[in-house]
């Protein structure tokens, strides 16, 4: 038995038919061909499925996507403007803030989510912020020196 | 200025913008038309035998394709040392026993992943459980139960090195310590499981796209496994999600994958589980170490003994070279006169033991350095100093074993020295405790026994001055595809937005040994720079017959301009040289080839870096918690390539070598590992980890291409040594066994009240 799923993701409506157990990873990745959001332990430990819905940092591993009818879905694709990248890309590839990059999409989508959230967060409250989120190559520190300097307005917005 | 226009400079990682725009595609997001998906059936106990295996049920679930077991393979076994036959001991799926909870049996192919786990619960085996063996002590009784047929004791390898006369030498000695350790095992964590597609055509030929760290050894293997030609086997590894040492290997995704899509000709794609990545993959060696070092008066160690005993697990794997190289470094960094190391392997019934960042090294670091501050703690000698008085200087000779040219280890000494003259008087119950280490520039032995080169590179220039890197190193995540871009734009005299760089695929690389050791930047680094300066060499011709200087005159390129080497102004363009020298070859681009192979570099390593590492702690003497405060590490690694890439490595070693030292741990019951998720497998994340500080040491190693050496694996040797003597700095207590988890510190503690009562 599938039913209806209502859902904008990264501004684009979609309407799907869908089975009610189907994770909203599952629709991003499986459905809309988004494969940015990654499943690294399906049990929303590891933060490499992070979107954004409604303006919230989520887990997509742990939302069913039906929770999701009607919402927006921000993923890691979405934050491209045209040709010109975000500036939390610029400053995570200036300052090497990802190096296999299986938890990138989830880490910038948990970084743009504090980020709106509080424009001018401390050092701690950004470490708090990516706590979600893990990452077995970097050890943390680059991602915080690039999220510190797109605070800092080292980097302008794409218009 | 420098005197490279390339090297060194803060550069974008070449994969960057696909990675941070999500549109990177590993093998997890890789769907191609029919494809199939297949899943495990693996063991639930230690050590059974297998008397029969029911699939029929599983063949009539609608959706379901193929099924395999051990029946469908060739009945052949893998392993990494080709040499040595009866180390090649792991079928992957099981015909007779299995050794181990997650030792494969069977797998399925379906139309969805639902469907093919469903299939895996109509398969009925049917086991006869064995006694088990679960720890080395006991797996090394006459009485312990075998774990493979034949195999005495259970001793799976054995090494010896020695040098010098170390009974005389103890002899010498004017204070001699004995010292027990226990180091833990540690699981990858890859954020991207073991995963592959197999895609078997009817031409008779199999392209498996996987998360890898040497597509040639996954060929290879494969190769013989299924019974082709390697010829016959493409290996991709597409953007993977990291390796640390777990994935080259043949593993169960790659090899029944393969195996489905031979038997359907269609892709078959199997990405293992969360819980069986940390089951049933392999994970770092647990040891019991056995240490005796003898030192005089004035701090020289005249001699160390060492006798190791590791947990194998049920195969050979990669753990008999973790066994070798945790032997050879642990006279590292220091010039003993005399050394023995007996080693010993055993099998036991638990998940296979083997490679991982550090590659016995961690262990080796770890309880040596713990060992050696408390020598200096015993003879009143400053712990930097001790360092000091027997460290490695450059063009060191390791009897019989190694020659060390370049060394900065002194210069990292000096420089920890002062950092913690600077940080003046600490805290209450806080400690600072150093750690000296070293580390290899890539193997030198060959007991995959290839014919190849060890690396190999092949550079096209085209008509538009682009260039075409072919190279078989594997980016995991380390950066290779930019240094090795790097040192090719700059050996070219190119900029590095000239570099296109493909790598890692059999079909159109030369083959190379992968991604493990610290190899790449040195070896296939020396490859790129030869093959580069290959081509170099014939636009230089073209450049010459041209320009026709006086023949006293060199040529050059920097920064996409031929000139004379000793006057700059006289060139010409790289761009219209390329253009005239492929019409003068007749159409042909410019090719330059290259491949690296030590030679007359000893038994180890072409070169090793060093460091010395400082960690702070502060300790809460109520709960035996504490916090990890600063990590300080003066290292050197030679010409610093890629200085962004060695800074990752760098911090993202601390977080986990500091997770080895703090708080990752495997517990076991029966063979069973009782923590098999992240949310129950503790890693240091955003909050816990330290504050970080490189300091620069600056050396030059001649082997190395324009003089680099290893940065990856050596900074994860020294975390948990310095984690344990910060401990003892701050609170007194010494821990030796990993990891030195609060509980360990709190029993500690009170142990030391009680007796101070």
């Amino acid at each position: 038995m599938k039913e209806g799923l209502t859902l904008t993701v990264n501004g684009q409506p979609y309407e799907l038919y869908i089975k009610p157990k189907t994770l909203l990873v599952e629709v991003l990745r499986d459905h809309l061909g988004l494969t940015g959001a990654k499943r690294g332990c399906n049990s929303s430990s590891c933060g490499a499925c992070t979107v954004i819905l409604n303006g919230m940092a989520v887990k997509s591993c742990s939302v069913l996507a039906l929770q999701a009818d009607g919402g927006e879905v921000l993923t890691a694709e979405g934050l491209a403007v045209g040709n010109k990248l975000h500036p939390l890309q610029e400053a995570f590839l200036d300052h090497g803030a990802y190096q296999c990059g299986f938890c990138t999409s989830g880490m910038l989508m948990s970084s743009k989510a504090l980020l709106d959230e509080n424009p001018s967060p401390t050092r701690e409250q950004i470490k708090e912020g990516i706590d979600g989120n893990i990452c077995r190559c970097t050890g943390y520190n680059s991602i915080i020196r690039a999220l510190t300097a797109v605070v800092n307005g080292e980097y302008k917005e794409a218009k | 200025m420098s005197k490279y226009s390339v090297i060194g400079t803060r550069v974008r990682r070449v994969d960057g913008p696909e990675k941070v725009t999500g549109s990177a595609e590993y093998t997890f997001d890789i769907v191609l038309p029919g494809m199939l998906y297949g899943k495990i059936l693996r063991s639930p106990h230690p050590h059974a035998r297998i008397l029969s295996i029911d699939t029929s049920q599983a063949e009539k679930l609608v959706g379901v394709k193929a099924v395999i077991t051990g029946k469908d393979t060739l009945g052949r076994k893998q392993g990494i040392w080709r040499r040595f036959p009866e180390l090649c001991d792991e079928e992957i799926l099981c015909r007779e026993k299995v050794r181990y909870i997650g030792d494969p049996v069977a797998a399925v192919a379906a139309i969805d992943e639902d469907t093919a786990e469903e299939a895996l619960d109509l398969i009925e085996v049917e086991y006869e459980p064995l006694p088990a063996v679960f720890d080395p002590m006991e797996a090394i009784k006459e009485d312990a139960p075998q774990v493979h047929d034949g195999v005495e004791l259970n001793i799976n390898v054995n090494r010896h090195i020695e040098w010098g006369d170390v009974d005389e030498a103890f002899k010498q000695c004017d204070y001699i310590r004995e010292d027990q350790f226990k180091c833990s095992s540690q699981a990858h964590v890859c954020m991207e499981t073991h995963d592959a597609v197999a895609s078997f055509g009817y031409d008779g030929k199999l392209t498996i796209w996987t998360s890898t760290q040497s597509s040639y050894y996954i060929q290879a293997l494969a190769a013989d496994m299924l019974g082709l030609r390697e010829g016959d086997i493409r290996v991709i590894k597409p953007p993977t999600g990291g390796g640390f040492g777990s994935k080259f290997e043949l593993d169960s995704a790659q090899f029944c994958a393969a195996l489905l899509s031979m038997k359907l000709c269609k892709p078959v794609k199997i990405v293992l589980s969360r819980e069986e990545e940390f089951t049933a993959t392999k994970r770092r060696t647990p040891m019991y170490y056995f240490l005796k070092l003898g030192a005089r008066k004035d701090g020289t160690m005249l001699a160390k003994e060492v006798r190791v005993l590791t947990e194998g697990g049920a195969y050979t794997s990669m753990g008999a070279t973790a066994l070798y190289l945790t032997g050879f470094f642990s006279s590292f960094p220091y010039k003993y006169p005399n050394y023995r190391f007996d080693g010993y392997r055993a099998y036991t019934n638990t998940a296979p033991t083997s490679a991982m960042r550090g590659f016995g090294a961690p262990q080796s670091t770890f309880v040596g350095e713990s060992q050696i501050d408390m020598m200096a703690e015993d003879l009143g000698i400053d712990p930097i100093e001790i360092r000091r008085i027997n460290g490695m200087t450059p063009d060191y000779e390791v009897p019989g074993q190694a020659h060390i040219q370049s060394c900065g280890l002194h210069q990292c000494l000096n420089k920890i020295d002062e950092h913690i003259k600077e940080r003046g008087k600490l805290p209450p119950n806080h400690g600072i405790g150093v750690s000296a280490y070293g580390f290899m520039s890539g193997g030198i032995f060959n007991w995959f026994d290839t014919p190849y080169a060890f690396s190999a590179a092949i550079v096209r220039i085209n008509i538009d001055g682009k260039v075409d890197l072919f190279t078989g190193a594997c980016d995991i995540g380390q950066g290779s595809d930019t240094t090795l871009s790097m040192i090719c734009a700059e050996e070219l005299g190119v900029h590095l937005d000239d570099i296109r760089i493909h790598a890692a695929d059999t079909g159109i690389c030369p083959a190379d040994l992968g991604a493990w050791g610290s190899r790449e930047t040195l070896m296939n680094g020396n490859a790129v720079k030869m093959a580069a300066a290959d081509a170099k060499r014939q636009l230089l011709e073209f450049a010459a017959a041209k320009m026709g200087p006086n023949i006293v005159y060199d040529f050059d390129i920097k920064d996409q301009w031929i000139h004379l080497a000793d006057r700059p102004e006289r060139g010409i363009s790289y761009f219209d040289i390329v253009k005239e020298a492929i019409r003068g070859k007749d159409g042909e681009a410019i090719i330059g080839r290259g491949h690296y192979t030590p030679h007359r570099k000893g038994m180890i390593s072409p070169a090793y870096s060093f460091g010395v590492q400082a960690v702070e702690v502060a300790v809460d003497t109520e709960t035996g918690r504490y916090k990890l405060v600063n990590v300080t590490t003066a290292h050197e690694s030679g010409t610093v390539i890629n200085p962004v890439g060695i800074e990752g490595q760098l911090e993202g070693a601390i977080m986990m070598a500091g997770g080895y030292g703090f708080c990752e741990d495997q517990p076991m019951d029966e063979g069973k590992i009782l923590n098999p998720s992240i949310a129950d497998y503790k890693l240091i994340r955003s909050l816990d980890m330290p504050e970080t500080k490189i300091l620069e040491v600056e050396t030059y190693e001649p082997e190395g291409p324009f003089g680099a050496k290893e940065a990856g694996e050596g900074l994860t040797n020294p975390t948990a040594g310095a984690i344990g003597n910060a401990v003892y700095k701050a609170v007194g207590v010494r821990i030796n066994d990993l990891p030195i988890t609060p509980e360990k510190v709190f029993r500690a503690l009170r142990e030391k009240e009680q007796q101070g009562k």
